[in-house]
């Protein structure tokens, strides 16, 4: 099987097959990061453009590596050197960069839906690297394929997810892509950092953290942002580290083998206790090293690189 | 001009009459109604309109546009607006003061009113700023504002967020006779807000607007209303508990009215999905439940009027992220076939309960002439084909604004002839070279 899709958008649109695709193919490019010499030619001659209107450091690192050590050629901008600050609107944008004629878009954007707009302004594929609180499709992936490294697959297994679920992304890629591979979903929050209507999704709901963690395999902290005190959501980062913020006491009612996940960047002390972040359960460094891995997969199977190129 | 509508069904909301006949416009006023105009009276008659076949209608009033001008020259003027409603078989529009200056006092009302006179083939009634500006902090100078020919006095775009201010307003409008038209909407439960909240902003991952914020302010402008005795309409309702508000205050016999709008009986939160820009208005889009209430308001009186909200916006301003989209949706050319197909075809209101919340309801409201079909009346007459199926095509419209969430529907019913005092400024070309040629062939006769 193939990936037929011209875009990554998100997973909510994806069927499990695609992603289990995708993990696979991203199990083998993680071969490639353990060699010496980190660099194959499967995609020579291929241009990946990154367009970072948002602030990020790991994700835009993370695609650029993947692209590098497949030898496609990127190109790139951070918004704050980019036209956007002439005022140019994110179309005029598109349709510039698309009449350069690159392969690959790679977008971050704080608004929703984002990655859709760019896809249908232009022929070339389009990577979704986080648009707004919608979706974070190559989080998500990278965080199953960590579970799976661990657990060995998804189905079966209950997956508490942390935190400010209402403003993430990471949130509902993850509830998708697990959903969609058999886990059973927790939300664990105050209800002021809930989504509307999140009942309405097939999750289990818990507003106290000792019971959301209670017998999970896995919990994914999400970060909390100081933006969302100031916003009136919670009274302030003490009152939230002591209520919802994951610590070793509360996570001894998690399984004993239970995986620690944070998609980062850390507030160490509010919504993870520093010796969590840094202690036993935590993966949040493969995380990492997975989240090149499955870009890799991605660029690889969206511009079609042949079945064993990856490998030589 | 003298001229005869011959043979169509005449339907007068005003009086609840149907009946199949003959009318004769003359000087910008109906001078005979009837079934058959006597031969004596059919004399120096300049055209007769042959309406076989079709209804023929008090001219439909749009108590809800926005005509952008002056200021916002590049999304409508009042010349394009006009034209779009002419199209759409409206006679008379009413444009919202979120101008830029404001229509706040009696200087832009007064330009309103003459760029109306030049170049809009439909009457235009402005309607007034409540505040200067639209800034919520000082009243604007609604009786100068009301020599100058403002119809009503609005918060549309900028809803009134203080209490104490809405009071004075109201007392204000009741002591010159003028209806408060309000946007019902509590700006601190909206901030940010871009479609309705529910499960449908949490999935796209959009800032949701909660009901509440509309509820609450219909609630509160009720209560005002009934302590002031002011003449309350509340604007393009859309929620459900909203409605049942005002059931239960006309129940009791406070003076309020309100309007819906298409969007609000044919859409729903699920049409935004895929970031649909065009289904982005204030108020947002709700859902199933509410729109199913918005029918059921409609068919029971409670909502008395349906206007259209028409909001041009360019090409640009839709084509974009949706976080940064304009709010808003044309409708003047959509509104008469989405009546005519999605709620009396549909089942849920009469032809003529229909036909009189689009121009007796809005005459009454605002208190204006028009709305009824009887001698003396002004020739403000809608003619149009209920049985006319077509296509929505934004390419076809007569807006400047192509931002309609309609396209590619497919309707029953649509304009063919309207007249303005007594004078046709729309009609159907495909009709009137038909019509020319046989009524060429009878005047030999």
């Amino acid at each position: 099987m193939n990936l037929t899709r011209k875009d990554i958008l998100g997973l909510q649109e994806m069927s499990s097959e695609e992603i289990l695709l995708i993990l696979n193919r991203a199990a083998d490019m993680k071969e490639i990061l353990s060699r010496d010499i980190k660099k194959v030619p499967t995609l020579r001659g291929k241009s990946v453009v990154t367009m970072f209107f948002e602030n990020s450091t790991r994700t835009r690192m993370s695609f650029e590596m993947a692209a590098k050590i497949l030898s496609a050629d990127v190109s790139g901008f951070a918004a704050s050197t980019s036209s956007v600050q002439k005022g140019e609107s994110l179309k005029d944008t598109i349709l510039t960069l698309d009449a350069m004629k690159p392969d690959v878009f790679v977008i971050r954007h704080s608004a929703s839906g984002a990655a859709q707009f760019t896809a249908s302004l232009t022929g070339a594929h389009v990577i979704n690297a986080g648009d707004g609180a919608h979706e974070h499709p190559t989080q998500a992936l990278l965080d199953m394929l960590t579970i799976i490294e661990h657990k060995g697959g998804i189905e079966g297994l209950t997956v508490a997810i942390v935190g400010d679920i209402a403003h993430s992304r990471v949130a509902r890629s993850n509830i998708w892509g697990l959903m969609k591979l058999g886990a059973t979903v927790r939300i664990v929050g105050p209800e002021t950092l809930l989504p509307a209507e999140i009942r309405q999704l097939p999750v289990e709901v818990h507003t106290d953290l000792r019971s959301g963690i209670r017998g999970c395999d896995v919990v994914n902290v999400l970060r909390i942002q100081l933006e969302r005190q100031e916003a009136g959501l919670f009274p302030s980062l003490r009152e939230y580290a002591q209520r919802f913020g994951v610590n070793s006491n509360v996570l001894r009612e998690a399984q004993p083998d239970v995986l620690v996940m944070h998609p980062g960047p850390m507030n160490r002390g509010v919504e993870i206790a520093p010796d969590v972040a840094d202690g036993e359960f935590s993966v949040v460094t493969e995380q990492v090293t997975n989240g090149v891995a499955v870009r890799m997969a991605l660029l690889y199977l969206l511009l079609g690189g042949s079945p064993d190129a990856a490998s030589n | 001009m003298r001229l005869r509508i011959e043979g169509g069904q005449m339907i007068d909301p005003a009086s609840g009459t149907s009946r199949a006949g003959d009318l004769l416009l003359d000087d910008g006023v109906i001078a005979w109604i009837g079934e058959r105009l006597p031969e004596a009276e059919a004399r120096g008659v300049d055209r007769v309109f042959d309406a076989s076949g079709l209804v023929v209608a008090p001219g439909l009033m749009d108590m809800h546009v926005h005509l952008r001008e002056p200021g916002h020259e590049y999304k409508e003027t009042i010349e394009t607006g006009g034209r779009a409603a002419a199209a759409g078989g409206f006679t008379a529009v009413v444009p919202m003061p979120n101008t830029l200056p404001a229509t706040d006092n009696r200087a832009t009302v007064e330009f309103v009113a003459r760029r109306a006179r030049e170049t809009s083939p439909v009457r235009v009634y402005p309607a007034v700023a409540a505040t200067r500006g639209n800034e919520n902090t000082e009243m604007s100078e609604i009786a100068d504002a009301k020599d100058a020919g403002a119809v009503a006095v609005t918060d549309d775009a900028f809803p009134l967020q203080s209490a104490e201010m809405t009071r004075r307003v109201m007392e204000y409008c009741r002591t010159f006779d003028l209806p408060l038209l309000t946007h019902c909407e509590d700006k601190a439960l909206t901030k940010r807000g871009v479609m309705n909240e529910g499960i449908t902003s949490t999935v796209m991952g959009l800032q949701g607007m909660p009901k509440a914020a509309e509820d609450l302010q219909v609630a509160r402008n009720i209560e005002l209303a009934e302590m002031t005795g002011c003449r309350l309409h509340i604007q393009h309702i859309s929620s459900e508990r909203a409605i049942e508000l005002v059931r239960q205050a006309k129940a009791r016999g406070v003076a309020v009215t309100c309007e819906t709008c298409p969007q609000y009986f044919c859409l729903t939160d699920e049409d935004v999905r895929g970031y649909n820009t065009l289904a982005k208005c204030n108020p947002p889009l709700r859902t199933k439940a509410d729109q199913d209430a918005v029918k059921a308001g409609l068919a029971d009186g409670t909502i008395d009027a349906i206007a259209t909200d028409h909001a041009p916006h360019a090409v640009n301003e839709k084509e974009c992220e949706f976080q940064t989209a304009a709010f808003g949706m044309t409708g003047l050319e959509t509104a008469l076939g989405l009546v005519l197909t999605h709620l009396v075809d549909a089942g849920i209101l009469s032809l003529g309960e229909a036909i009189g919340k689009m121009s007796t309801a809005p005459a009454r409201i605002l208190n204006l002439p028009g709305g009824r079909l009887e001698a003396g009346a002004p020739a403000d007459i809608t003619i149009f084909d209920p049985a006319a199926e077509w296509v929505v095509d934004p390419a076809k419209m007569r807006s400047r604004s192509r931002n309609t969430a309609f396209a590619g529907w497919e309707l029953t019913g649509r304009a063919v002839a309207t007249l303005v005092r007594g004078e046709i400024v729309y009609e159907d070309s495909a009709r009137h070279s038909a019509q020319e040629s046989a009524h060429g062939g009878k005047d030999r006769k």
